[in-house]
């Protein structure tokens, strides 16, 4: 059996809406193990986003503790999380969120400005994403000149280029229609199966959802007693 | 790609706004530069110490009537005068340029009385020498390319000659250079017997007498013993130092100065807020950017200082070119127009640091507080804004 990459225990989110108290997350409590590729589903509104947030290091819980890699992130200060957060994860989104004043490859080089990496090291990176996800011939468009599979195929190249171990996605075929959607799919599962990265995936689709080892389900902020299988 | 690749691509994020924006600060710094330079030169005061000392006498009433020439010997009987001299104002234009100062004088007199007028020993001689001759400082020389020689017409709008015409004719011996960039400066200097003889009116006048004491008695009480000379006498006159005249001369312009200034400000205000306007709304515009590369790892610390950067390099450049082109403006109308500016016009290292400080109020004043609005959310709240 593998190791275990991520853990939560007794896992709670609350947020403040004015006065009202509202209990997003209730009880989390999971393991990921490495190379796992998790699909998360469920209804809108259920908590999906935000327990994605709180593995990424994108937010903290108010209750219990997320540990990835052996590490309590969700006790790291601010800084120290982006820090962590540049090295250990890749976020995918469902609109992409490519800067649009950027190319292509200056989009993918973005997360190398935060290493210790040479201009032509982080050249030579930023090809070998691109040409990964197909988009070598893209490399000088801008967003706005990319169709929407190509722009989550950018995405995706940024999400890896500085090899992090884990990729986050929230919806990432959510945009696109179903031939792009499984165009993505596949390459999420060959960077899963080829490459070893541990995959977390939003999704309301289950036709992407069967891309996943297996899927876990959250209703009104709790993960279902039943995990369903859809193989 | 380096930072520098993502802040450049920031600035010109739309294209046409950044050019705007750039012009428009373009312009408020050209505008402020010649508003410096013209505040500058309205507000000449520093006559220099030889102003302070000199007493200029004029006409109780006004100080365009005349006063009979022979009060100069009375001024010079008076106990603690120790030289006296006298000017007129002459009221002329060269071709169709605006009037300027000259003035009909007893030439060793009246350099005597203005050591700061410097003056070549052989051209002051040729000066004396000849009854046409004339000297000028040299921002007139220079403006209207005079030179030692030359004969020059100019159009007296007072001063009519015998034969009716009113254009007098000068032969210029000598040009001059003022120390004290006072009232001197910019003016030109004739005899006075030339100017006396052929003028069709008011023979045996003069404008205003300039004295000054032998230091036997104060210089007040000197001011009150020659208008006292005078008192009850169909001209009574009214004295004062030279300094105290240049400045009430100075105010008349000051006041125009002031206006032009004040609407000028306020344009400037204008377009500064416009700007700042522009350059907030461009930050409040990549919010959800800023959420983006948080969430790749950038601390709120490097998004406060690439936004900053690229905030300083809208306008520093575009403000310190605008402040050079203003430079070489004052530089070039006090080349055109030495006469109305004896002085020069230009700007100080106060005018500098102002405007350096007021671009980076600019620059500062419109970024800071939408990025710090920004920075202070959480990035999950970043990554919600649309
Ligand atoms: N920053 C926040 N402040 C207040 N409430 C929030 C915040 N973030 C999320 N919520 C609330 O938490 C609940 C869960 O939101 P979340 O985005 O995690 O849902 P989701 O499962 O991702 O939904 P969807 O499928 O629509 O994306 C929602 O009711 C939402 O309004
Ligand atoms: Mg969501």
């Amino acid at each position: 059996m593998a190791r275990q990459l991520i853990r939560l225990a007794g896992v709670g989110k609350n947020y403040r809406k004015g006065r009202e108290l509202v209990r997003v997350l209730e009880g989390i409590t999971l393991g990921i193990e490495e190379g796992d590729f998790v699909g998360l589903m469920g209804p809108s509104g259920s908590g999906k986003t935000t327990l994605l947030n709180l593995l990424g290091g994108l937010d903290k819980p108010t209750r219990g503790d997320v540990e990835v890699d052996g590490k309590t992130i969700s006790k790291l200060s601010s800084g120290a999380l982006a820090k962590w957060r540049a090295s250990n994860i890749g976020f995918i989104f469902q609109f992409y969120n490519l800067l649009p004043v950027l190319t292509a490859a200056r989009n993918v080089g973005l997360p190398l400005l935060l290493t210790s990496l040479s201009a032509s090291q982080r050249r030579k990176h930023v090809n070998t994403a691109l040409q990964l996800v197909g988009l070598a011939d893209r490399a000088k468009h801008y967003p706005r000149e990319l169709s929407g599979g190509q722009e989550q195929r950018v995405a995706i190249a940024r999400a890896i280029v500085s090899d992090p171990p884990i990729l986050l996605c929230d919806e990432p075929t959510g945009d696109l229609d179903r031939a792009t959607a499984d165009e993505i799919m596949s390459l999420l599962q060959r960077l899963n199966r080829d490459y070893g990265k541990t995959i977390v995936m939003v999704t309301h689709d289950p036709r992407a959802a069967s891309f996943a080892h297996r899927v876990l389900h959250l209703d009104k902020g709790e993960l279902s007693k039943k995990p369903v299988d859809l193989h | 790609m380096n930072r520098f690749t993502l802040i450049w691509r920031n600035l010109w994020r739309k294209p046409i706004r950044t050019v705007f924006t750039m012009l428009a600060i373009l312009v408020v710094f050209f505008l402020f530069t010649l508003l410096e330079g013209l505040r500058i030169a309205f507000s000449l005061s520093d006559v220099g110490p030889a102003a302070e000392e000199r007493l200029l006498s004029s006409h109780k009433v006004s100080l365009i009537m005349m006063l009979p020439v022979a009060y100069e010997s009375r001024i010079a009987r008076l106990g603690g005068i120790e030289a006296v001299s006298h000017g007129t104002w002459f009221g002329a234009r060269y071709q169709d340029n605006p009037e300027f100062a000259q003035y009909p004088v007893v030439a060793e007199q009246y350099l005597a009385l203005n050591p700061e007028i410097k003056l070549d020993e052989e051209q002051r001689q040729a000066w004396l020498g000849n009854r046409m001759g004339a000297i000028v400082g040299r921002p007139v020389a220079n403006q209207y390319g005079w030179e030692v020689g030359d004969r020059v017409p100019l159009k007296s709008s007072i001063w009519t000659r015998n034969n009716g015409s009113d254009v007098w004719e000068f032969d210029i011996e000598g040009i001059f250079d003022d120390t004290d960039a006072g009232m001197n400066a910019g003016v030109v200097l004739f005899h006075y017997d030339y100017f006396d003889e052929a003028r069709a009116f008011g023979k045996g006048t003069v404008g205003w007498y300039v004295s000054k004491g032998d230091g036997s008695v104060p210089l007040n009480e000197l001011m009150d013993s020659i208008d006292a000379e005078f008192a009850n006498s169909p001209a009574e006159t009214k004295t004062n130092t030279e300094a105290a005249f240049a400045q009430e001369y100075a105010q008349q312009f000051g006041n125009i100065g002031l206006i032009v200034t004040l609407i000028l400000a306020a344009v400037v205000f204008m377009i500064l807020l416009v700007t700042g306007h522009t350059m907030a709304q461009s930050v409040r515009e990549r919010i959800h950017e800023m959420g983006v590369l948080k969430t790749l790892g950038f601390t709120s610390g490097s998004i406060f200082g690439l936004t900053v950067v690229e905030g300083l390099l809208l306008v520093l450049p575009v403000g310190i070119l605008a402040m050079a082109l203003g430079w070489g403006a004052l530089a070039l109308v006090a080349g055109f127009m030495g006469a109305m500016f004896p002085a020069g016009l230009h700007i100080g290292t106060y005018s500098i640091v102002l405007g350096l400080a007021l671009m980076l109020a600019i620059s500062l004043g419109s970024v800071l507080p939408p990025v710090i609005r920004a920075l202070r959310l959480d990035i999950v709240a970043l990554l919600r804004t649309s």
